[in-house]
């Protein structure tokens, strides 16, 4: 029963897939898979906006959405139905072709990502061997439609919108390579359904989980910062920042096409929390030993959301960088440290099992961590605020 | 002794490969131009992927459409060259420049045709995986790999040379 539970949807598949001849079998097996994946996602892009809009509300101290539906809970389907509804328009200067192709492309892309995520046990799409590098591939490419989207509109902001996501997404994909790269260093594997076997297994109880380790909490952390820059949220959110850049690169989208780059933006987030993860949070692993029996697909779902309650979080926190700020971030700091990080997983791979290794390299990514932070903020003077234009 | 990868996929991806490098060539606005090699790149990464080469066609897109291509474009826009100069993009030399695109490419399928002979025919696809090709980097080509590696760091430090000189003057 329980075990029924956990494969319910990969039996659902097989149930459905036996209506049809034995040829068709494996194209309808895929169909199904890929319809799943298209539905499943913005579905929970859905949820997520509502989540993202009652809890800015809640930290900003105001309502949030609470009138359609009880308690608001309908207004993604409101918000849906309007962008489906409302005028396309285009630009007269803008360069159609491109135009139009920008928000499909964004979308495609993004979409294509899911496709070698492990969501639950024998839950992949394509078990394919450089995984991870698929994946980076398809995310490198979401570059190219935000530069499309910002160069076709013909408009001062959206260019500007598009230059500093175009820089922002070049800074922040070197320490985002090199972060998960230690992972694929630890496990001798680019294939995501070996990384989670790796982490999926107990001693006391407790999962060897990559986050438990000196490297991996360190990787974590980088990894974080850097696809939080990627996916262009707060407080990296300058492509689009709207008390600058009206709203950035999709300045001049409307209707739909708008509700594309939305879409975009948040299954891009949810993706890249997938692969977070997956490879350092255990993938769809149980975190205690006793809870082996939930469906794996729960843990795999229920931590994607957990991320992003994060990213809401940070958005509801931090303020917005500058641009200088942002890229002395990524190559002074965030850069170093996650090349230091590679070095410091090596050495853990060859100290041999003990506790030696944990003290040294907690050690030296500590050390590092304060020398370069220090070091970062000689160069800032904090003297008392002065206030140029409000007294 | 031929290996039957002339397939209607390969055909159809490399007419789109070709109309892509052809249009980039003859477009006349520089960004479509950069936009019409992308749609090369991708063709010549899936190609890669037909024949089941997975490390190389994923580092192609990473690579040439994450990098390459978006280096190229902020190139165009950070040198005002997106406009369109009146007397046409096509630079008078293009016959010098078709008789050596011709000599290359004359070089490179030399190249390849004495290649295909000295393999042995019928052989069975080779399944390389990604795991493979780390060990061989990391092994037997080490000495080359550290060689790129010194070269790009040496780019990168230069270039980063070059752009500290321009600030330091200009205060």
């Amino acid at each position: 029963m329980i075990k029924n539970a956990d494969q319910i949807f990969v039996l659902l598949q097989h149930w459905i897939m036996s209506f049809f001849p034995s040829v068709l079998q494996p194209i309808v097996g895929v169909l199904l898979a890929v319809v799943t994946i298209i539905c499943v996602f913005p579905a929970l892009f859905a949820i997520a906006v509502l989540l993202e809009r009652k809890g800015l509300g809640r930290m900003q101290n105001r309502f949030g959405p609470n009138r359609v539906g009880p308690l608001g809970i309908l207004q993604p389907v409101a918000d849906g139905l309007k962008s489906l509804t409302k005028e396309d328009i285009v630009p007269t200067s803008a360069d159609a072709v491109v135009h139009f192709l920008a928000p499909v492309f964004l979308v495609v892309v993004v979409f294509m990502g899911y496709a070698v995520l492990p969501m639950g046990r024998n839950m992949t799409l394509v078990n394919m061997d450089a995984g991870l590098l698929f994946f980076f591939a398809m995310g490198a490419s979401t570059e190219l439609s935000v530069f499309m989207a910002g160069w076709s509109s013909r408009n001062k902001y959206s260019l500007l919108g598009a230059m500093r996501a175009v820089a922002q997404m070049i800074s922040y994909e070197v320490p985002l390579l090199l972060s998960s790269l230690v992972v694929v260093m630890m496990t001798g594997s680019m294939n995501l359904g070996r990384i989670v076997d790796a982490q999926n297994q107990y001693s006391w109880g407790l999962p060897h989980w990559y986050i438990f380790t000196p490297w991996g909490f360190a990787a974590f952390l980088l990894y974080a910062i850097a696809t939080t820059a990627e996916s262009n949220r707060s407080p990296f959110d300058l492509p689009e920042g709207e008390s600058e850049l009206v709203a950035g690169y999709f300045t001049e989208y409307s209707g739909f096409k708008f509700a594309l780059f939305f879409l975009g933006e948040y299954v891009g987030m949810l993706s890249v929390s997938g692969l977070g993860t997956t490879l350092f949070l255990g993938g769809w692993s149980a975190p205690f030993s006793f809870l082996t029996w939930v469906p794996s697909w729960i843990w795999f779902f229920g931590k994607v959301m957990m991320s992003i309650c994060v990213f809401i979080w940070l958005r509801g926190t931090l303020p917005r960088m500058r641009q200088d700020q942002l890229m002395n971030f990524a190559w002074k700091f965030v850069l170093p440290l996650s090349l230091l990080n590679v070095f410091v997983a090596a050495l853990w791979r060859f100290l041999g099992d003990g506790w030696a290794r944990w003290g040294v390299c907690s050690a030296i990514l500590l050390v590092a961590y304060f020398v370069m932070a220090k070091v970062g903020m000689k160069s800032e003077h904090f003297g008392p605020r002065s206030y140029r234009y409000a007294e | 002794m031929r290996v039957p990868a002339m397939t209607i996929v390969f055909y159809v991806i490399a007419a789109i490969t070709v109309a892509g490098a052809l249009a980039a060539m003859l477009l006349k606005n520089t960004v479509h131009c950069a936009l019409a090699l992308t749609v090369a790149f991708a063709g010549l990464a899936i190609q890669f992927l037909e024949l089941d080469a997975q490390f190389a066609g994923f580092a192609q897109i990473l690579v040439y459409i994450g990098a390459v291509a978006i280096l190229v474009v902020f190139a165009i826009l950070l040198t005002r060259g997106s406009e369109t100069p009146k007397e046409g993009v096509f630079s008078k030399t293009w016959l010098a420049g078709l008789a050596i695109a011709a000599m290359v490419f004359a070089v490179l399928s030399w190249a390849v045709l004495n290649s295909t002979s000295s393999l042995p025919g019928d052989s069975p696809k080779p399944t390389v995986s990604v795991l493979e090709i780390g060990n061989a980097l990391m092994g037997r080509y080490v000495l080359p790999l550290e060689i790129v590696a010194v070269l790009l760091t040496s780019a990168l430090i230069g270039a980063v040379i070059v752009a500290k000189h321009e600030k330091g003057s200009a205060k």
